[in-house]
């Protein structure tokens, strides 16, 4: 039979048992934060899976001062930048628009949302056909225009705008989900009293929703920014990182030193890539949390 | 008033001839070309097919020893087995680190913070797979995107448990239940809102990834939906009908999925960004 209930166990922590933390996290840790302790070990090393020799900092270096590997750095901030911020501001603009007044904004909405459900390499399949330099359908638009359009994936001075422009096409619909979930918590009471104010519809935007949109604002911003630093799919589906390696960032550039049989190089991209997001998103999403707070 | 509901319908309008354009059109053309012979799909025009190449969908699912439909029983299985694991192992780690606060459950608390933010180190984890011997195994693929998606799955429960009050459980200990049975038959049924946004978000997650199998599942055999079509980007970067066929095929689980929940998949997506 069951024992009496001690008074400790009815108001402690007992019933909580810490063996319910244990199959979630021996998963967790076996599977995701010993590889990343070990990443650091083996980013020093020049290693097969059997065995490795230590070199120090030689792999850094190397990924360093050689241009197919340090390009990948830039690309990288350009990428997770430019994303994060465009996103932010279009997706305000698409969110405002669909929680006014309009009649068929539920399906609008849907039609903004599905391609958050199509995976990465189908998008980007679809828009390299779009983006082909002759027979795509988007070259095809401008030429009616009178426009003859670049080689969007094949000019290396435009390729990654490209691939930048297809992210945001797809992360929009996330974005703006977040914005409109953030504008339908304000308290209606303050657009009447800007209303009573004289406030024009601009106005309203500008001083009362931009503002209480704040915490919408920031986890599109850290969100998009994390996803920008690791982004890897689309850009291995439209360009593989070229041309040349005008397209490649650090998550392409750890696949081709694997491919190639790098391993050392391929563990210090990932820790260089591990060391970016720790240096920048940890601090912009302190920074922007107190912001807020403000 | 009247000259304010006429520029209504007009922006209302604009939005629909631009989601139509921008949103529906690279759709449109996909499913267009995937049903064109291969000459008529590879000059990519947004015109109808000349004739209704049906047999273009069979052909993909046969194609390579039917390789494709061994993708999508590969991919439904690891969906399925990892989904399972999120949602029982999330909920139970979510429920004791909502409920009890010390510094076994701060640090726990840091590791998922780490976990959401912090990429996964791809080569070092092919070699623990291998050291416990179960490298491009079903097993391992499980097991590393459980690891993946724990730190949101639990983060969402955490969030969840708030809104349960403790008196429930302090009830169900009164009657007799002991700690395993407080969870599954009192706590756990509750969190059913919870659990179905978590379901829904790996589940779709996991049907689209594309980079864990790559690295972490390579072999013919052990291919997955996302997989085929990388390889048919190689294999058939001439024939636009297969490749789109493929692309609509893959989708459609997607689309149903979308058509049937879609209210609850946007509300999960956004309480998911949110607690994230």
């Amino acid at each position: 039979m069951q024992k009496a209930v001690k008074p400790r166990a009815r108001t402690g922590d007992s019933i909580y048992s810490y063996w319910f933390l244990v199959p979630a996290f021996v998963i967790f840790i076996v599977f995701f934060i010993v590889p990343m302790v070990i990443s650091l070990y083996f980013s020093m090393t020049v290693w097969d899976f059997e065995s490795s020799r230590f070199v120090g900092l030689d792999n850094f270096k190397t990924f360093l001062s050689t241009y197919s590997m340090s390009i990948g750095i830039k690309n990288t901030f350009i990428y997770a930048i430019l994303t994060s911020g465009i996103k932010v501001i279009l997706a305000f603009f698409i969110a405002v628009f669909l929680t006014g007044k309009i009649r068929s904004k539920n399906i609008l909405r849907s039609i903004v949302f599905f391609p958050n459900l199509v995976s990465a390499i189908a998008i980007g399949i679809a828009f390299k056909a779009l983006m082909h330099p002759t027979n795509g359908l988007i070259n095809r638009g401008l030429a009616l225009l009178g426009i003859s359009g670049p080689d969007w994936l094949g000019n290396r001075n435009i390729a990654l705008y490209s691939v930048i422009f297809t992210d945001i096409w797809k992360g929009l619909s996330i974005a703006t989900v977040i914005y409109i979930a953030g504008i339908t918590s304000i308290d209606q009471s303050y657009y009447e009293a800007a209303e009573i104010d004289g406030a024009t519809g601009w106005q309203k935007i500008r001083y009362v929703t931009l503002p209480l949109t704040a915490s919408s604002r920031n986890t599109v911003i850290i969100l998009s920014f994390i996803g920008g630093l690791r982004s890897f799919e689309l850009i291995w589906t439209m360009t593989g990182g070229g041309p040349g390696f005008a397209t490649d960032v650090l998550a392409s550039i750890i696949y081709k030193q694997y491919a190639q049989g790098y391993y050392g190089l391929s563990t210090a991209g990932n820790v260089i890539m591990l060391a970016l997001t720790a240096i920048l998103a940890f601090p912009l999403q302190a920074f922007l949390n107190r912001k807020e707070g403000k | 008033m009247k000259e304010r509901s006429i520029k209504r319908t007009i922006a209302e309008i604009i939005a629909w001839f631009v989601a139509l354009v921008v949103f529906i059109l690279p759709f449109l053309f996909m499913l267009l070309n995937s049903l064109k012979d291969r000459r008529g799909a590879n000059k990519l025009a947004l015109t109808l097919p000349e004739t209704f190449e049906w047999g273009n969908y069979s052909k993909v699912l046969t194609e390579n020893n039917f390789q494709v439909l061994r993708a999508f029983k590969n991919s439904f299985l690891l969906m399925i087995l990892s989904v399972a694991v999120l949602v029982i192992f999330g909920a139970m780690a979510g429920y004791v680190l909502q409920r009890r606060s010390s510094k076994v459950t701060a640090f726990a608390s840091t590791l998922l913070m780490i976990g959401l933010m912090i990429p996964a180190s791809i080569l070092p984890t092919i070699w623990v797979l291998q050291a416990l011997h179960i490298y491009q195994t079903l097993f391992a693929m499980v097991m590393i995107e459980a690891a993946l998606n724990f730190p949101f799955t639990i983060m969402l429960f955490r969030g969840f448990m708030d809104t349960i009050p403790r008196e429930l459980e302090e009830a169900a200990m009164i009657d007799g239940c002991n700690k395993g049975q407080i969870f599954y038959k009192v706590v756990f049924p509750l969190l059913k809102p919870v659990t179905s946004t978590v379901i829904i978000l790996n589940a779709v997650t996991i049907f689209n990834d594309f980079t864990n199998p790559l690295y972490f599942w390579p072999g013919t055999q052990n291919t997955t939906v996302q997989l085929t079509l990388y390889t048919y980007l190689g294999q058939y970067s001439s024939s636009y009908n297969m490749l789109f066929a493929d692309v609509i095929l893959i989708t459609i689980p997607m689309l149903v999925l979308f058509l049937i929940f879609n209210k609850k998949i946007i509300d999960g997506m956004v309480a998911g960004a949110v607690k994230g």
